[in-house]
């Protein structure tokens, strides 16, 4: 076990070596030059020139890939051309917004999601099943943006009962620790800002959930189903065990191999992909880092941080993997 | 392994019933009034603003930066020798009090005001103003052995000041290399203000996160993309000022959702209004709505060097086929006026004898019979991708310039791209007509015409490629020339060789909208979008 994880952790390095290639390569390929994009009004050809040169922008392509590789082996990730100041020191709040968001989002997604397929599965072709499926559907295609910003209309703006975004009250600020608000707060034992904090989550949690918690309904229903027509889960039955333990013991151990793996790529996909919602909701987080850097050709940051993410994910996978074999002890890794 | 499950799903509905509950229980206490902890009288009669905006700082440097964004918050931080009126680009006393230019209009003295402290205690002083000015003109050397300018300084006094020199504690000389119409406009620009010597020693590069100048309100927290908090400066020389105890920037980058963010109060004042939420503004009484007076153009560019655009009768005949009036009613709901010069009436020089292209289909078709495309032509008509203040909505105008278009015949193929690449791609003349519009930065001709129209900034900020000598001369003179009425002839005459060459199609001047509170009082937005704070207050 533990010789595959290294294994695993060692086919990461020519992996993340090719995304910064890719990456590299890819947001150079866009037109548009850092110097004038940041230059604005004030650009003059001098001053492009000389911003390109400042910036290392007037070299040949690879000398600067392996100016970067350079800098990332020593644990540098770059200075952002944009605000002039050092990627790694800019980063780790950002992605804490991100991380306490997606993590928010993917427990209520699982919660939901599982229980919501398990229930289908369990009342197939009720209409109870068919109303859940319905729903998972409508929740698979909702555009997050107009969801959004229908959320706020309703629960912000009418009912009063969440605010409108952000990630703390700003006129009762929480003093970040770790920039995961959560645990700040409760580090520092303020209920009041936690309190605070939660409710500032509710809202774009609810909103970054709901793909993922209609896409984990509809494959925990299908894997669910499977199962219970196994010959064992008969045989539970049959010697007069309890419909609830069938479902939740015998059952969902056994489906549950499927639904990790859901699991595992959609919290990779919300670590990257939760710009719209960051957006809507003004949310200090990486998705909305990256997008920014992107319109302005911030090539350092765009690449550091897809990085990161893509390192997430990798982890993330990795960590499934393991998963599979602790719930499931036919499955072993050498 | 049993027992572990069953915990396993007790502790998730532990988690979502504490949801729940702390849900409600938060609504409870914000029904109740302020959740401060026992400040009720904060809610009553607040001492800080929340201001929503768009888009995060890129730096608290006001001389590194060329950022619109960035100046939003430096100009409440920091001050300049000479300030912009409240809500123009008339100069007033600043830094300075007072200010005289020798006959030759190579030097310049200014007065400083004393008693006057940075937020870190030092005194300013003739000195300070000449390490911000060495610093910018000679870039971080200091620091990163980094020569190049500062952008904003290259581009207004590229290499102009010979020196500056304190010649006196409170007095300061600028000798310039040859006379500068703008230079005191220029020293009034957001950019060049102030920073205290003794922070720039302390910080170094980290001088963008740590601004200390002499303004009203000083910084107290930065976090990025989320918010700048910035606090009252004890010992602001102007003792009645600044009335609000404590400002914070919000970044809530979606219009419509800055908007939901004032109706619940979590902001106190947004900018970046649509145009088309104007209406439910206005019925709502809590309520009100700003106008920031108008110092900009947006406009459409005809590539002088394209097909054919070459040829200044078709130039001519697009410009008679706009109807300006429509899309100011369709899309500024009225908060703008029609265009017919490169820049806005507020600024000296501006020529209203000018008479614009009538909208006038007949007499287009004419021109371009006479220019030898009686059939019309086709060509690309490129819609900027993103709204920008003196455009809220590109590719609807753009769709409505083409109906029109079309109707004489021009066939339009509109085009769009990512901004970065838009920006790059006209500035590299391969666009036919595209839209593009400018704010200006000091309020001066120059600043539009030279800047946009003089064959010396083609490949910069001069996208349509235009090139004319006899305007050329009429531009550099006017930047040489001190005697302001000669200068209004000067553009005067450059804006009718401008009409007559017709590389633009000058579509509107708008106004930028804002919206807050209906007690805030004494908020006076600035035609440059640099709004100075220290007067804003809380009243009926």
């Amino acid at each position: 076990m533990y010789a595959y994880i290294i294994r695993r952790l060692l086919t990461l390095i020519p992996v993340l070596l090719g995304l910064t290639l890719i990456v590299f390569l890819m947001i150079r390929a866009i037109p548009g030059n850092p110097a004038h994009i940041i230059l604005g009004q004030a650009a003059t050809e001098e001053s492009i020139e000389a911003l390109n040169k400042k910036l290392g922008l007037d070299q040949p392509w690879y000398v600067q890939y392996f100016k970067y590789l350079g800098g990332l082996l020593t644990g540098d990730l770059g200075d952002s051309i944009r605000t002039d100041s050092p990627i790694s020191e800019q980063i780790w709040p950002y992605l804490a917004g991100t991380i306490e968001l997606a993590l928010v989002a993917m427990l209520i997604a699982v919660f939901i999601g599982v229980n919501a397929g398990i229930i289908s599965a369990w009342f197939q072709n009720s209409w109870f099943d068919y109303a859940l499926m319905l729903l998972a559907l409508i929740g698979v295609s909702m555009p997050i943006f107009w969801l959004g910003l229908l959320e706020q209309w309703i629960f912000a703006v009418n009912l009063d009962w969440f605010p409108t975004g952000g990630r703390d009250n700003v006129r009762n600020p929480v003093e970040p620790i770790t920039h995961l608000y959560i645990i700040d707060t409760i580090i520092q034992g303020d209920t009041e800002k936690l309190v605070e904090v939660i409710r500032h989550l509710v809202l774009p949690a609810v909103a970054l959930a709901t793909i993922p918690m209609a896409i984990i309904a509809r494959i925990t229903r299908s894997s669910m189903l499977e199962v219970m027509r196994t010959d064992y889960i008969r045989t539970a039955k049959a010697k007069g065990m309890k419909m609830f333990w069938v479902v939740y013991k015998h059952s969902l151990k056994n489906a549950s191999i499927p639904i990790l793996t859901v699991i595992g790529l959609q919290l990779g996909l919300l670590l990257g992909g939760a710009i719209l919602t960051e957006t809507i909701f003004s949310w200090p987080g990486i998705g909305r880092y990256i997008y920014d850097a992107i319109n302005y050709r911030d090539y350092p940051v765009v690449q550091s941080s897809i990085l990161i993410i893509a390192l997430f994910f990798v982890l993330i996978n990795l960590i499934v993997d393991i998963l599979y074999a602790i719930i499931d002890p036919r499955i072993k890794y050498r | 392994m049993k027992r572990g499950k069953r915990k396993w799903l007790f502790f998730l509905l532990f988690l979502f019933l504490s949801f729940a509950l702390v849900a409600c229980s938060g609504n409870n206490e914000k029904a109740g009034g302020n959740s401060d902890d026992g400040k009720d009288e904060v809610k009553d009669t607040p001492k800080e603003l929340v201001f929503g905006r768009g888009g995060d700082s890129t730096s608290l440097d006001p001389g590194a930066t060329t950022e619109g964004e960035a100046f939003k918050v430096t100009v409440n931080i920091f001050e300049n020798l000479i300030n912009f009126g409240e809500q123009n680009t008339e100069l007033e006393p600043g830094l300075a009090v007072d200010w005289n230019v020798s006959d030759d209009g190579l030097v310049y003295t200014f007065q400083l005001r004393e008693g006057v402290k940075f937020h870190d205690g030092t005194d300013f002083n003739a000195e300070a103003v000449v390490v911000n000015f060495e610093r910018w003109k000679n870039g971080n050397a200091g620091t990163s052995g980094d020569q190049t300018p500062f952008p904003y300084y290259q581009s207004m006094f590229g290499d102009n000041i010979e020196k500056v020199e304190a010649t006196g504690e409170y007095e300061v000389q600028f000798t310039l290399k040859h006379p500068q119409a703008v230079f005191l406009k220029n020293i009034a620009m957001s950019p060049f203000a102030i920073t205290s010597p003794a922070a720039l020693e302390k910080y170094g590069d980290k001088i963008n996160e740590n601004p200390v100048g002499t303004g009203p309100y000083k910084f107290v927290e930065w976090q990025r993309n989320d918010r700048i908090v910035i606090e009252k400066f004890d010992d602001y020389w102007d003792s009645e000022y600044p009335k609000i105890d404590k400002i914070i920037f919000r970044s809530i980058p979606d219009n419509s959702a800055r908007l939901n963010a004032l109706k619940t109060g979590d902001v106190d004042l947004i900018d970046g209004i649509n145009y088309s939420d104007v209406a439910a503004i206005e019925a709502d009484s809590n309520l009100q709505i700003f106008t920031r007076p108008s110092m900009n153009v947006g406009y459409l560019g005809l590539t002088t060097t394209r097909g054919p655009l070459q040829n200044k009768l078709v130039r001519q005949a697009l410009n008679h086929a706009v109807d300006k009036e429509a899309i100011i009613a369709a899309f500024y709901e009225g908060y703008a006026e029609p265009a017919k010069n490169p820049m806005p009436p507020v600024i000296s020089g501006y020529n209203d004898d000018i008479e614009d292209y009538p909208y006038d289909l007949e007499r287009a078709k004419e021109l371009l019979a006479e220019a030898g495309y009686p059939d019309g032509f086709e060509m690309e008509l490129w819609a900027m991708p993103v709204p920008r203040p003196y455009m809220p909505d590109g590719q609807k105008v753009a769709q409505a310039i083409a109906n029109t278009f079309e109707q004489i015949g021009v066939k339009v193929e509109i085009v769009s791209y990512e901004w970065g690449t838009y920006l790059e791609k006209t500035a590299a003349g391969e666009a036919d007509a595209f839209m593009l519009g400018w704010t200006g930065d000091n309020g001066d001709a120059d600043n539009f015409l030279y800047t946009l129209l003089d064959k010396d900034n083609i490949g910069t900020n001069n996208y349509t490629y235009y090139s004319n000598d006899e305007l050329h001369e009429i531009l550099v003179q006017a930047q040489r020339v001190s005697d302001e009425e000669q200068r209004v002839e000067l553009y005067k005459k450059a804006q009718e060789i401008i009409k007559e060459d017709a590389p633009w199609i000058p579509l509107v001047h708008s106004q930028p909208l804002l919206a807050g509170r209906a007690d805030i009082k004494n908020f006076l937005p600035h035609p440059t979008g640099s709004d100075r704070l220290h007067k804003v207050e809380f009243g009926n």
